[in-house]
């Protein structure tokens, strides 16, 4: 579980985020939506660590983030996993080598296992057959799945997902989006997703975090998203027709 | 302001490099990327530097037949100036200079690209520390290679000299030998060794920085990539001259 407490992040006088209280459990897929600019992707950095919030605190099962020491940070960060929205794999290695990297780099597993786990994990999003094929050979969708079996290689126990399906055709976006929730229970796994793609809060959005301004606007389930009242909320999630549609039909 | 900035800019500088000369991770890994980066670097850089230092030899020869030829001038005078230029200043300052463009360039470009791409972000949250991680094996590496290059151009600066004694006739081949043969002075070898693996460094590390600080797209990756080449080649400029007066 990760909780966020009293979140403030400033960059000189502009603050992003303004009193941010949260709470992402375990074993859901928890997503942050909100316009662009909002400040969800400044959130998602502040939790991952990427940014230092100005003030607030971000606990990862009790563990504050922001007062951890070197040690501590690095032993958790052996626990996340992040899926970036340009994948982020390292286009000088091939596919199974980018899953192996973080095993390289910290499992103690002879070679022989590193690479059956590897093969584990991209077998688990259906790759095992690009395994040998380099980034740049391999389309947007599949080097998600890479991406995401390398997240999952050193069995996390965070998952952070930004913008997963930036850029896919909504049929891969769905692919990836399943992918995603069944990694999630299967593993147990906090997972947080940045997103503003509104078939992914629909599909798997079990607990949405809705970001207007820099603060916490609304937070709930998607099927309590349908009988929102919040005026801000809607005019976001039924900005397009069809999910206009969509709520006017299951009145 | 421009002080100020610049004070700044150094100041970054130093703590990128505090980040990068620590302990890696793993040395099996550091090993695999130290290796790769001397193949990149070092040995790829092995046809250029040998076949400018050949044609620089050779014109360096020429030049100093035709300009200084005198009768109160003794014959090895040519293979002489032409050892002295080789070993001194082409060898190590002049090729480093060349090689800020090459290799200081593919740095910039590399670490630019991949900070622009979130390479390096996804190494952070893997919790590797990454200017450890890529940078230390550039400069390792390049350190390396450098003398190694250095011998090369030095080499092939003497065959580029040869070339012009059998092939044009400009010298004959005794007097070049003789000249460079001529009270030589082993220390100018070390010299230019010594100079070659700082300005190694600074290739590298001055690179490797502006790669690793670039914001926004690729147009901020050509820019880190231009800057790095003008930044590492005044500072070889500058350290040469300090060099030189506190090694001659």
């Amino acid at each position: 579980m990760i909780e966020v407490k009293s979140l403030y992040k400033s960059f000189e006088d502009k603050e992003v985020l303004n009193d941010i209280n949260c709470v992402f459990d375990n074993g859901k897929t928890n997503l942050i939506i909100g316009q662009s600019g909002s400040g969800k992707t400044v959130l998602m950095k502040c939790i991952v660590g990427l940014f230092r919030p100005t003030s607030g605190e971000v606990l990862y099962d009790g563990r504050d983030l922001v007062t951890m020491n070197k040690q501590e940070w690095k032993m958790l960060r052996r626990e996340m996993g992040m899926l970036f929205q340009s994948a982020a794999l390292f286009d000088s290695m091939t596919v199974l080598e980018n899953v192996m990297f973080p095993l390289d780099m910290f499992s103690r597993d002879n070679y022989a296992d590193r690479v059956k786990r590897a093969q584990f994990c991209l077998d688990r999003v259906n790759l095992l057959e690009a395994q040998q094929k380099y980034p740049d050979e391999i389309s947007g969708g599949m080097q998600k799945r890479a991406a995401i079996a390398r997240a999952i290689a050193l069995n996390p126990k965070y998952l952070f997902c930004d913008e997963p399906n930036s850029g896919l055709d909504p049929k891969t976006s769905l692919v990836i989006d399943d992918l995603i929730h069944d990694i999630t229970v299967e593993f147990n796994m906090t997972t947080i997703i940045n997103t503003h793609d509104m078939n992914s809060v629909m599909g798997i959005g079990e607990n949405i975090l809705y970001i207007y301004e820099g603060h916490k606007e609304w937070q709930g389930s998607k099927d309590q998203i349908m009988s929102s009242t919040n005026e801000r909320l809607n005019s976001f999630i039924f900005a397009s027709d069809l999910f206009r549609k969509v709520k006017e039909a299951n009145k | 302001m421009l002080f100020y900035k610049s004070v700044a800019t150094f100041g970054r500088y130093l703590m990128l490099m505090r980040r990068t000369f620590s302990r890696p991770e793993r040395m099996r890994m550091f090993f695999k990327q130290y290796i790769k980066e001397m193949s990149q670097q070092g040995v790829d850089s092995i046809g250029i530097v040998l076949l400018i230092s050949f044609f620089i030899g050779a014109v360096i020869c020429i030049q100093i037949k035709l300009n200084i030829e005198s009768p109160w001038m003794p014959k090895f005078v040519t293979g002489y100036t032409t050892r002295e230029i080789m070993l001194l200043e082409f060898s190590s300052s002049i090729m480093c200079l060349i090689l800020a463009g090459k290799v200081g360039s593919n740095i910039a470009s590399e670490i630019g690209t991949m900070r622009v791409t979130q390479q390096i972000d996804a190494l952070e949250i893997m919790g590797v520390n990454s200017a450890n991680y890529l940078i230390l094996p550039k400069v390792l590496g390049m350190m390396t290679m450098m003398p190694v290059l250095v011998c090369f151009s030095i080499f092939s600066g003497f065959v580029g000299a040869y070339a012009t004694a059998i092939i044009g006739h400009i010298i004959t081949v005794d007097d070049l030998t003789l000249g460079l043969q001529h009270e030589f002075n082993e220390w100018y070898v070390w010299m230019g060794f010594i100079k070659s693996i700082f300005f190694a460094f600074v290739i590298t590390s001055v690179s490797a920085f502006y790669g690793y600080t670039v914001e926004g797209g690729s147009v901020e990756v050509g820019k880190a990539s231009t800057d790095s080449v003008v930044s590492s080649s005044v500072l070889i400029l500058f350290s040469d001259v300090l060099l030189t007066q506190l090694l001659s």
